[in-house]
């Protein structure tokens, strides 16, 4: 019997995990259901555009363009060397919107407004607010959750898409403005080989991607946080953490599909 | 209400800002505004070798980029590749005998294009081909003939 | 499963004094079915049985008290009733309509005519006192901006903080964050307000605030009170009818003059703060020697 213990425990969190991905999945299907109530209330979404995306708006833009400029002084030694400092704007570009403007930008929103939302939502029900709606007649998924769900899923690709936008100005700035890169011909190849559909829409969809993880596993957290302050506590960091390793695993299947033939 | 308002605009100004990067993504950045204009006129060349020309490699006169590489086929006939360039609608005005090259930009650079226009008082339209054409560099081959001809030199 | 729980189970009578008061209560009220009638409610939670076959009837516009020691699962019958948790066997009816056989869509029509003032307040923090108590209104009636105010201004003068509505929830005191929820909980005109220990961590006025506003809402808006509480003499003090449940049984019920009298040693140590009696001092353990002398047998 004794030796059976670390077994029987294995098996004890593995049904606990799944019963937690089951619990997940249910919750997400129940926020997705709002969507038809949350489009005659749009109020209520501008209000989590307001908290997640507007003011995220800062870090996104200044650690942008510090991305960008460290990309390219790193990539003018590399590329220099082999005189093909000309190429710098490719590789700022297609890196950046390829894989930094997504990545960092879901780490940074993880870290900034999905811990927010996990530790709001913990709070909402450890202070039962959340079952004050529920008597009240209001569904609290609906009218709390959804919002902050498609607020994020929308305010991730406009962020993503601005960090990767101020990037390729940071690099331009290091590289021509400093560096002495040729201005046509740091736009000109870089317009030449980065592709629309190819990599621009690609890394949309990946940010997209990122936004439905990203604020599904935050609000999950909240959500199923012991409603007490240790309780919401352990939640914020889960969230912060399971977020940020979905992000980099997800990262890595979705560059395989889509980049990968 | 003040705050509501407040937030709105905010939001908005977001929206608008999110926008804005994608646009410059694909206009600046990406070659969407080169695929945009995808109207303009093609023109046929046939090289026997272009190297590593790639679809949507530049085609440029004087230096100037006039279009880009839309196909890349491959004659069974007279085995040689037959490239389709697609030129801007505005420049129209391509001489008939027109010399088209495949550079290399830089040493390592990716290869493009280049047309040498000629005198002729003819333009070039739709679908017409180049006569003139002149195939990649190919290093191998130079360094090839290079080390032949030194050979040779000494030999003598 | 339910079945197997027959209400003649019910030990709440068998503790002697209940034959007689049971009667009067519910008698009073035989012509009109009662608002609650739980049946056969048998609850559990991570292994631990809270309710095991209790039957219990709230009627209507009156003040009914449930009292009991912490932990007896006085909220958690607040939250069976409103449909929050479902219990494992039984059945609760409210108002002619089973709780836990309703569609989604009854069941929040149902809690529209209901209303919970939360032990906490529940008030939602980033709405202001005035947003508060519009949030039912706003949420279930369509009104013109004009009359939603002077109803929720109304609503706020009844409890005395009309002059606090345009303040947060975070610069209330407690017991002033007890009262906006009171009147949010009352917004809509429930036929029906469930208080969960409504008098804990009152200083004494704000607490005679409370039990004066209870009682007076109670008479004025033609409703019917659940208190659920610890607190003997306030609650006693207004309660029309009481139960008091220990061990997921019902031990004691009558009006507030019967129960304060019940003879039943429990009963008697519960509204007299015995620190021992029935129930115990000491949570159960083994012997304290045993402990002491290391063969205690843990671990």
């Amino acid at each position: 019997m004794m030796l059976l213990e670390p077994l029987a425990r294995l098996g004890r969190s593995g049904l606990a995990a799944l019963a937690g991905i089951g619990r997940a999945n249910l919750l997400l299907a129940a926020i997705v259901a709002g969507l038809p109530e949350l489009l005659l209330k749009p109020r209520l979404l501008i209000a989590q555009l307001y908290s997640i995306g507007v003011l995220s708006v800062l870090i996104i833009a200044v650690s942008g363009f510090f991305v960008g400029m460290v990309l390219g002084l790193q990539g003018y030694y590399v590329l220099s060397q082999f005189g093909a400092a000309e190429s710098l704007g490719i590789m700022v570009a297609a890196s950046l919107v390829r894989e930094l403007g997504p990545v960092v930008t879901a780490l940074l929103v993880a870290g900034r407004a999905g811990s927010a939302l996990t530790a709001e939502i913990g709070l909402m029900k450890a202070t039962e607010q959340l079952s004050a709606l529920e008597m009240m007649a209001v569904d609290p998924v609906r009218r709390i959750l959804t919002p902050r769900f498609f607020g994020g899923v929308l305010a991730m690709p406009l962020l993503a898409a601005m960090f990767s936008a101020l990037g390729v100005l940071g690099g331009w700035f290091v590289g021509v403005g400093l560096l002495g890169v040729d201005d046509g011909a740091f736009w000109g190849q870089t317009q030449a080989k980065v592709d629309f559909r190819e990599d621009v829409l690609n890394g949309v969809i990946k940010s997209i991607v990122f936004g439905v993880v990203v604020t599904w596993i935050a609000l999950f957290q909240g959500y199923d946080a012991t409603p007490t302050s240790a309780g919401v506590s352990r939640a914020t960091t889960r969230s912060v953490v399971h977020a940020a390793l979905a992000v980099l695993a997800l990262d890595f299947v979705l560059t395989a599909l889509m980049f990968g033939d | 209400m003040g705050t509501t308002r407040t937030t709105e605009i905010l939001v908005g100004a977001f929206i608008a800002a999110g926008c804005l990067a994608l646009f410059f993504l694909a206009m600046r950045v990406s070659n969407l505004s080169a695929a945009a204009n995808g109207d303009g006129y093609a023109l046929m060349a046939r090289f026997d070798n272009i190297g590593s020309l790639k679809v949507r490699s530049p085609v440029s006169m004087a230096g100037v980029r006039l279009g880009r590489v839309e196909a890349i086929t491959f004659d069974q006939d007279s085995y040689q590749a037959v490239v389709t360039l697609r030129i801007d609608a505005g420049y129209d005005r391509i001489p008939a005998d027109t010399f088209a090259n495949i550079y290399t930009a830089g040493l390592l650079g990716e290869q493009y294009v280049a047309l040498d226009p000629g005198g002729s008082p003819d333009y070039l339209g739709d679908g017409d081909q180049i006569e003139h054409t002149q195939s990649a560099l190919v290093l191998e081959r130079m360094i090839g003939q290079f080390l032949f001809n030194k050979a040779a030199e000494g030999s003598e | 499963m339910g079945n197997g729980l027959p209400a003649a189970a019910n030990p709440g009578s068998a503790l002697g004094n209940a034959d007689a008061t049971t009667a009067g209560t519910v008698s009073d009220d035989a012509a009109a079915p009662p608002l609650v009638r739980i049946r056969g409610l048998r609850f559990a939670r991570a292994g631990k049985v809270i309710f095991d076959g209790m039957d219990l009837d709230i009627p209507r516009g009156a003040v009914t008290a449930i009292m009991g020691p912490s932990g007896t699962g006085k909220t958690t019958l607040l939250k069976l009733i409103a449909g929050q948790l479902a219990p494992q066997a039984g059945s609760i009816v409210v108002d002619d309509e089973d709780v836990h056989c309703l569609s989604r869509r009854r069941l929040y029509a149902l809690r529209t005519r209901m209303g919970m003032l939360f032990q906490s307040g529940a008030l939602l923090g980033d709405l202001s006192v005035f947003d508060n108590v519009a949030y039912p209104l706003r949420e279930h009636a369509r009104l013109p901006a004009a009359l939603l105010r002077r109803l929720v201004l109304l609503k706020l003068e009844a409890v005395g903080l009309r002059g606090a509505a345009y303040l947060m929830p975070a610069q209330l005191s407690g017991g002033m964050a007890r009262r906006v929820a009171l009147a949010r909980a009352v917004a809509l005109d429930p036929m029906m307000v469930m208080y969960d220990e409504p008098f804990t961590g009152q200083d004494p006025i704000s607490m005679g605030v409370l039990v004066s506003l209870v009682r007076h809402l109670n008479d004025a808006g033609g409703l019917s009170s659940i208190i659920v509480s610890h607190d003997v003499p306030e609650t006693l003090s207004i309660a029309d009818y009481v139960y008091v449940i220990a061990e997921g049984r019902i031990i004691c019920r009558g009006t507030s003059a019967q129960v304060s009298t019940d003879p039943g040693p429990r009963v008697r140590q519960f509204l007299d703060g015995q620190p021992d009696g029935p129930v115990r001092f000491h949570y159960p353990a083994p012997p304290l020697a045993d402990d002491l002398l290391g063969n205690g047998g843990r671990r």
